[in-house]
């Protein structure tokens, strides 16, 4: 068989100026594809289709048919295959094609993927990765944030960015790690954002927090996109005179307790958001982690805004209701600020 | 008058003169099944004495299964244990030591008491993946052993079993569909012993054989003497070579029985005593024995060297395993990740510039050719690499013809039924149209809540859901009280003196 080399200008990542989340996770992908042979991308239309959101478009194209595998709709068999694969020191990188798939491999991720190397020594380096988050009106079941099912589990790792930059690096660390991390990537943020990469073959370390805006007054702890509703909320509250102390917690497990710590005994107060649901949302155990490390330091309650605890509904108002927003997160940090 | 089994097992085809097997061979087989049986009676005995700590699952009347299967595998192949699959891990060389102290929770054990009975595995030297309790997820597991031992072009054969139960679960399917699609060099035995806990075969799948599956995946399958302990390993043998040669995952189903319950605990009073009496005449280590004698490839003298050599081992490795401690507490802690305790690095037997561009490099789209629907050709060049005789994925060939289900081009489809059939009869009888006047009741809400619809109250068609009562803000009710128990007046966190409270005993008596 011969054929001209395919022409990959129109889906290659731009290589110079700022770009989106999707191009740099994209860019991440052929990166680490390109470095190390042992990495091969598996899921759902990832080849020819180059992925629901066009985050592996072009893969198939430079990496052929053995790295990027097309599977067909089984989440079980790609979480399954790529954990085998795993197992012969390969490192898979498979895509969910909607992050709320997962739950149709709840069993295999949390039952073999994550128990191997804490039961039998066996490590599991691999990455799943997909899209997530609400705000794109995609429905009950384009819009979860099922993070906590396995911030929940030992054994995994889990990393959900707010920036292009993090997105890439984060990946790459990710890929790199032995262990199965998951990584969660906000659809809303795909294209609305762009940022120049960093020069060269960077990372970014799993399990560290970065404070996104120095501030006295309270904390506001958040991730993904909330970490940009954060920070518009921290912008409106500097105009009242209350200066926040923005956290993007970047990753979720292992969590950087002293990042959080170390703010809260400086600002006294805590306010946690986030785009999940409220029940069981990372936001409690912050709380405790605060009530156990930095009790003394609080000047009121741990406060938080975040989903209702009702499933993603569909129509726009609806999930305007739903989602947290910058309007609501002042309002509790003005409240917080009256302690 | 009994209606088991519902088909006889079929007759062995082993041939003790085409056999390719030594009489070495022959002898090994006998050994790692009445290893396997001595064994598991020594833990029956062990289990009695409360030294077990959990669970007991007997594989007897099934070691034929578990021995003479791996025993058709080679050093570098891969296999995953069932839990009645231990005769599998003696043949692959794991110490009777490792079963007795998984077993008993010690610290010697592979897992070092953090999981029991057969959950372990061995990925370096043995090449073993260690089994969960849910059933079929090793299926799909196992085909990412056998894809990435391909792709790195170690031409091994991944293998797992199945019981008849597990052959229920989706992941078996899911499993199935992705190896198949992926010819991958996976050989799946589905060891039929006939029940699933207390739930005979026949109630749980509608088709005679659980190798008929094998057809609706274009999976090759075979049905084998359970029982039969050649038989078991040739057929093996045949499945490992075509995965080997590049044809795609295989299917055996060995047909046996479970002769106790589902674990030690479980006297399995359901099982008709006629089926145990069936079965026990079929003894797999009787019946080998039987086939040894009459082919003269061993005499009594044989048999009592054998025997006695393996209650010599096992004396030492029980002793090994009764005299272990058990392990230190804190060992609970350590282990939910890999810190750099593992180096991870694949064993590569093909050249890695073959899988990185350029000559990775294809044109990504499909092309009539890979549509067989319309060219009715066999899909040609499986990686569709620029160069396939570079890689390791399978040669073309025509999709196998499983011979135990007539071929799928004679079934004739069903009619398609008239779309009135699927009609729920309420709506074939006809339903007025939903009265615009009548406010559909919302989610949650009586038909009272006026706030919930339009009405004139609200001209302008407000959407009621800004008028949904607002929730109460945490501030709200901290003017009222403070969140924690007791009565409280201060700020939180610190008295007026500005101490912590905690420190404060006064603070105490509104506390827990």
């Amino acid at each position: 068989m011969s054929h001209t080399a395919p022409n990959l200008s129109s889906k290659a990542v731009p290589t110079s100026g700022p770009i989106t989340m999707v191009d740099a996770i994209r860019q991440a992908m052929f990166e680490e594809m390109e470095r190390d042979p042992a990495v091969v991308a598996i899921g759902e239309d990832i080849g020819v289709y180059g992925g629901a959101f066009k985050v592996t478009d072009g893969l198939l194209a430079k990496f052929g048919r053995e790295r990027v595998i097309e599977t067909p709709i089984a989440e079980t068999a790609i979480i399954g295959a790529a954990c085998g694969m795993s197992f012969l020191g390969l490192r898979p990188v498979a895509e969910m094609q909607f992050i709320d798939f997962i739950a149709c491999c709840f069993n295999q991720v949390t039952n073999f993927v994550a128990k191997s190397h804490y039961l039998w020594g066996a490590p599991v380096p691999m990455v799943i990765r997909g899209p997530s988050g609400g705000g794109v009106h995609g429905g009950p079941f384009h819009s979860a944030n099922p993070e906590m099912y396995f911030v929940h589990t030992p054994g995994l790792k889990v990393i959900y960015p707010s920036t292009p930059s993090d997105a890439k690096g984060l990946l790459k660390s990710a890929i790199r790690d032995n262990n199965p991390v998951l990584f969660f990537e906000h659809k809303y943020l795909y294209r609305r954002l762009k940022e120049e990469m960093p020069p060269g073959d960077y990372t970014v370390p799993i399990g560290k927090a970065i404070v996104r805006r120095p501030g006295r007054d309270m904390t506001i702890v958040s991730y993904a996109a909330m970490a940009h509703t954060a920070m518009e909320a921290a912008v409106e509250l500097a105009k009242e005179g209350i200066e926040a102390e923005v956290i993007d917690l970047r990753t979720l497990l292992p969590l950087d307790k002293e990042t959080i710590l170390a703010s809260v005994k400086k600002t006294n107060k805590l306010l946690v958001v986030h785009e999940d649901t409220r029940t069981g949302g990372i936001a409690g155990e912050i709380a405790a982690l605060v009530f156990e490390g930095a009790f003394e330091d609080l000047d009121g309650p741990v406060a938080r805004v975040t989903a209702l605890d009702t499933p993603v509904p569909y129509s726009p108002p609806l999930e305007e209701r739903f989602l947290p927003n910058t309007e609501k997160v002042v309002a509790a940090a003005r409240e917080l600020a009256k302690y | 008058m009994t209606q088991f089994p519902t088909q006889s097992p079929p007759k062995s085809t082993a041939q003790p003169e085409a056999s390719p097997l030594t009489r070495a061979h022959h002898l090994d087989l006998y050994y790692y099944m009445q290893l396997n049986r001595q064994l598991e009676e020594r833990m029956v005995r062990l289990f009695r004495q409360n030294k077990i700590v959990g669970g007991l699952y007997s594989s007897l009347g099934q070691e034929a299964v578990s021995v003479g299967t791996c025993y058709a595998l080679e050093k570098r192949d891969w296999i995953a244990p069932m839990i009645r699959n231990i005769g599998a891990l003696l043949v692959k060389g794991v110490p009777p030591r490792d079963i007795f102290t998984q077993h008993m929770a010690k610290f010697t054990s592979p897992t070092q008491g953090k999981d029991g009975t057969s959950h372990f595995g061995d990925l370096k030297v043995r090449h073993i993946v260690s089994p969960i309790s849910m059933l079929g997820d090793l299926i799909p597991v196992m085909t990412g052993v056998a894809m990435a031992g391909r792709y790195l072009g170690q031409n091994i054969v991944a293998l797992t079993w199945i019981g008849d139960g597990g052959s229920s679960t989706g992941a078996f399917h899911e499993g199935l569909g992705l190896a198949a699609s992926q010819r991958a060099p996976f050989v799946l035995i589905i060891e039929n012993n006939q029940w699933a806990y207390s739930t005979p075969v026949s109630r749980q799948v509608p088709v005679q054989n659980l190798a008929d599956r094998g057809a609706a995946y274009g999976i090759t399958s075979t049905i084998v003497d359970g029982n039969d302990v050649v038989a078991v390993y040739e057929a093996t043998k045949e499945a490992v070579n075509e995965c080997r040669a590049g044809r795609g995952p295989q299917i055996i189903e060995v047909k046996t029985m479970r002769m106790r319950g589902h674990a030690q605990h479980d006297p399995a009073e359901y099982v008709p005593k006629e089926m145990f009496d069936y079965w026990k005449a079929r003894d797999p280590i009787t019946l080998y024995e039987k086939y040894l004698t009459e082919n003269k490839i061993w005499d009594a003298a044989t048999k009592s060297e054998i025997d006695a050599r393996i209650e010599r081992e096992l004396d030492v490795e029980q002793k090994f395993a009764e005299d272990s401690p058990l392990p230190p507490p804190e060992l609970a802690e350590e282990g939910v990740y890999c810190d750099g305790c593992h180096k991870i690095e694949a064993d590569w037997k093909r050249a890695k510039a073959e899988v990185m561009p350029p000559k990775s490099s294809i044109d990504p789209t499909w092309r009539l050719k890979d549509l067989p629907a319309y060219t009715q050709a066999a899909i040609a060049g499986g990686n569709g690499a620029k160069n396939p005789a570079q890689t390791a994925a399978p040669a073309p060939v025509a999709a196998p013809t499983p011979a135990t289900s007539p071929a799928i081009q004679k079934s004739a489809p069903a009619p398609a039924p008239e779309r009135a059939e699927l009609q729920p009869e309420h709506l074939a009888a006809g339903v007025a149209a939903e009265d615009p006047a009548v406010p559909r009741v919302p989610f949650g809400r009586g038909p009272k809540d006026k706030a919930f619809r339009q009405s004139p109250e609200n001209p302008q068609n407000k959407p009621a859901y800004s008028r949904a009562p607002k929730e109460k803000s945490f501030a709200q009710n901290s003017q009222q009280k403070s969140f924690s128990k007791g009565p409280r007046n201060k700020p939180f966190g610190k008295n007026a003196q500005g101490k912590p409270f905690t420190k404060n005993p006064q603070d105490k008596q509104g506390r827990r």
